[in-house]
């Protein structure tokens, strides 16, 4: 059932009788060709590059929760392409270039929004910094601009102007990268992926892998065993839990990243502006609430919820940003657990068992790589290699070196 | 969470600095690349007890190994680290 404006007209005059489900809930059949073990945005996506551009339709998607119940509702639904190192900045303006058409792609309404991601610098030192990373996208074709002060107070009037310890000195404005909507993302993906044919197979949790030879050949879950001819791995959070399943060990430790919404208040900030003093980004959502967050908490943990030490933290950087904030209630928290990888960056990659894939390592920035990280793993997977975009983000650079250290903190995920 | 010091008694945990696993040990300045590599990168990141190595950086400034459970944050020990075996 197509999505349209005829359609919802005609459902309006129906009562909305001819609604139906967005996606089938099929049993597990004994065999697929391929099995996407996560069904996040990534798993999602993965499945519907591999239906659409490499014609794999005899696959499932196994999700130990339901659709969205993960990382996927517990983001902060901010999309950029502003990375530095060649490494990075191909693919993620890649997954910008995917959302510019992704309801179009997926027949969804993922209300992407382009309403500009700022970041704030407040120093000689961090402007040169910013100006670094301007150039090392629009080198890789992609808008930066360099804004100074009178620029940013035109562009984002309602911020503080008159910190004196982190005076607001310019910012590197992204105006293609905005917001989406994180829930609808996943479920656009899956409905579209269920449309060509993916099984989307909820509260099914994989258990164990099963690797004969060298190669994988099933899965065992909560819901049987399920052979496999290839298996890829899309649950950042738990990467290392599963991956365990299949005798790998992984470059990656959890951590909890929290995300808050105030109460709804009438239009404040139109854009997504980041604070350079400290970590915190803030937008406001349609709905009228201010969604923003900071840094993760900074010990290993795999509990969905955080510290208050933390929510302390990040509401003293919301309101020194904005001091109007200081009175607003905070509404909601969450905690989404994160593949803290050690250089900061993802993983798409071969593993060295034969169809086994691995796809994690996203530290906080998962969501909006998205559609990229979606499509470039449906090619390793696919071709069994990996695609130009994520050729740099490979399993074993660890080993050799070829690390890609965004932020050049080292071997310490705790500080990406 | 509060972390109980051996030194200076149970305080909140944003007095201490978090390093990490505390099992990996230090391969010899000669070892070969993958035991480095190993011991810089990999990690066993369970779900459930881990030892930890926290520092009581506005404290006693010591070095401890925190036996903490990832699911609920539940302390099962804490030992100044300077008293794990192998360690001078």
């Amino acid at each position: 059932m197509s999505y349209s404006f005829l359609r919802i007209a005609r459902e309006a005059l129906r009562g909305g009788a001819g609604w139906g489900r967005a996606w089938r809930d099929p049993a597990p059949k004994p065999h697929y060709d391929a099995i996407i073990v996560g069904g996040g945005g990534h798993g999602l996506a993965t499945a519907y590059y591999l239906a659409k551009e490499h014609g794999l339709t005899n696959v499932a998607v196994l999700e130990r929760g339901w659709i969205g119940s993960g990382n996927a509702g517990r983001n902060t639904t901010i999309i950029r392409s502003n990375y530095l190192l060649p490494g990075n900045e191909p693919f993620y303006e890649h997954s910008m270039k995917l959302w510019e058409g992704l309801e179009q792609d997926l027949n969804f309404n993922t209300m992407v929004s382009q309403r500009g991601v700022l970041n704030l610098f407040h120093s000689d030192a961090t402007r040169d910094a910013a100006a670094r990373r301007g150039n090392a996208m629009r080198l890789h074709g992609v808008d930066a601009e360099l804004l100074d002060t009178e620029a940013v107070r035109a562009f984002v009037p309602v911020i503080d102007f008159d910190n004196a310890r982190f005076p607001i000195k310019g910012g590197l404005l992204q105006r293609r990268g905005g917001t989406a909507r994180h829930d609808a993302v996943v479920w656009g993906y899956a409905r579209a992926a269920d449309r060509r044919g993916v099984d989307i197979i909820q509260n099914c949790e994989v258990t164990g892998i099963r690797v004969e030879q060298g190669r994988v050949v099933a899965v065992e879950t909560t819901r049987g065993p399920i052979g496999a001819g290839k298996v890829g791995l899309a649950c950042a959070g738990h990467s290392s839990r599963v991956a365990a399943m299949a005798g790998l060990r992984l470059p990656i430790e959890s951590h909890v990243l929290q995300a808050f919404v105030s109460e709804g208040i009438k239009p404040m900030i139109d854009t997504v502006v980041t604070f350079g003093a400290g970590h915190f980004y803030i937008s406001q959502s349609d709905k009228g609430g201010l969604v923003f967050g900071g840094d993760i908490d900074g010990y290993n943990s795999y509990a969905q919820r955080g510290n208050m030490p933390l929510v302390e933290d990040v509401a003293e950087a919301c309101v020194a940003l904005l001091p109007q904030t200081s009175r607003l209630r905070m509404l909601r928290s969450w905690g989404g657990v994160m593949d803290m990888s050690m250089d900061g960056s993802p993983i798409i990659d071969r593993t060295p068992v034969e169809g086994l894939y691995l796809n994690a390592g996203w530290c906080y920035g998962g969501f909006k790589a998205t559609p990229a990280s979606g499509w470039c793993f449906a090619h390793t997977i696919a071709r069994d290699e990996a695609h130009a975009l994520n050729a740099a983000m490979r399993l074993d650079r660890f080993a050799t070196g070829a690390v890609i250290d965004e932020k050049g903190a080292g071997a310490q995920p705790n500080l990406h | 969470m509060r972390i109980s010091c051996p030194h200076c008694g149970e305080r909140g945990s944003e007095e201490f600095l978090f390093r990490g696993a505390a099992d990996p040990r230090r391969p010899a300045a000669g070892a070969a690349a993958e035991a480095w590599h190993e011991y810089v990168h990999l990690r066993d990141n369970p779900a459930g007890p881990y030892n930890e190595l926290w520092q009581h950086q506005h404290g006693c400034r010591r070095w401890l190994v925190v036996t903490r459970d990832t699911t609920t944050h539940r302390i099962f020990s804490v030992a100044d680290a300077a008293l794990r075996e192998g360690v001078s």
